[in-house]
């Protein structure tokens, strides 16, 4: 957790959506006039899901905040839970999310791992 | 075809009621949380929430806050995030043309485009009338961004009052639901590109942790990008 004034929180949000707005407004622009399957955008979201992958990877096993005090290994196992759940149902995500999430908050409930609150 | 502007109304009422915005309040219930739980005051939830308009980036510019990442790299970060937009509406806006002249409109609009609202298109599109196609998505998008938006409030809100197993869960959510919509997308390269990032993330996490989601994003996605050029398929486009 980081203590930033609100001008700076504001600053990085509003830069935070022009970010983002910024593909939109491209898309705009181009559309019907680019080829979406060429080189460079396969490339830029290429990049796009394997910055993802590390995220996705990163909250799981290496979490910064609130989720460091929980296990490793309920993590990766309600994680594990929650993929195998959408792999097998036919990749419908509420049942896998909701069924993922119950296993968390099982094991959390359950589990000698479940370190208190100060 | 359906050219009744009532029956447009309610087949996007129908289509956005249920699954979508279901998903959204469940999701936002976890970003808003996770918001709280970083310290973040509700306006940056809100702003968030409907100012970035998807999930991965919302959560880059929690995370690469709260690790600590400096202002130009979280918006950097943010903006690789949701790169997949620009594909999005560059196939997506062509579907639904405007009566004027010209594309201003399509710049308010683009901003309501989502994955919900791009896959509700282009399956509802063929049988809806070319003129009332925007009416379909301006109705459809209005009821995901007020469930979004409903969810990041009751997340942000909520989690202070739940029992800490809940509250974590409720954070713990986030990368799960990250994990299988994005696991969702029917295009093998991507999923190459987010199953090469996951251990490349760990890394340099813990080799370079400033600049670790954008090496992770470079370098993972030239992989995958070099792969699929040498794994030619049909279903490469994004």
């Amino acid at each position: 957790m980081t203590t930033v004034s609100y001008f700076g929180l504001t600053l990085l949000t509003l830069g935070a959506i022009l970010g983002t707005y910024f593909w939109r407004g491209m898309g705009v622009l181009f559309a019907s006039r680019v080829n979406s399957a060429g080189a460079v955008f396969q490339w830029v979201t290429f990049v796009s899901y394997a910055m993802l992958g590390g995220l996705i990877a990163r909250m799981v096993v290496l979490p910064i905040g609130p989720l460091e005090e929980t296990s490793l290994l309920i993590r990766s196992l309600a994680f594990a839970t929650g993929v195998t759940v959408f792999l097998l149902l036919g990749r419908r995500v509420l049942p896998a999310v909701l069924i993922g999430v119950g296993s968390f908050i099982t094991m959390m409930f359950f589990s000698s791992f479940n370190v208190a609150v100060p | 075809m359906i050219t009744n502007p009532r029956a447009v109304d309610r087949i996007a009422i129908r289509d956005s009621l249920g699954y979508p915005a279901i998903t959204l309040l469940a999701s936002m219930i976890g970003f808003g949380s996770l918001v709280n739980e970083s310290g973040l005051p509700l306006g940056l939830a809100i702003a968030g929430t409907l100012g970035i308009w998807g999930l991965p980036g919302q959560l880059t510019l929690v995370e690469m806050h709260a690790a600590g990442a400096s202002a130009f790299f979280v918006i950097l970060g943010v903006a690789l995030a949701n790169a997949r937009f620009l594909p999005m509406a560059v196939s997506f806006m062509p579907l639904m043309p405007s009566r004027r002249k010209g594309i201003a409109s399509d710049f308010a609009l683009v901003q309501m485009l989502s994955i919900n609202s791009w896959a509700a298109g282009l399956k509802r599109f063929p049988e809806i009338a070319l003129e009332l196609r925007r009416r379909y998505y301006v109705v459809f998008g209005a009821i995901c961004m007020t469930a979004g938006l409903i969810g990041t409030i009751i997340g942000y809100l909520g989690v202070e009052m739940m029992p800490r197993e809940i509250a974590l869960g409720l954070i713990f959510m986030n990368p799960l639901f990250f994990a299988v919509l994005l696991a969702g997308v029917n295009n093998r390269p991507s999923l190459i590109a987010l199953l090469i990032g996951a251990p490349l993330g760990l890394f340099f996490h813990l080799a370079l942790p400033d600049f670790d989601l954008l090496l992770t994003g470079i370098i993972g996605g030239s992989l995958a990008f070099w792969i699929a050029q040498r794994w030619p398929r049909p279903d490469n486009s994004p």
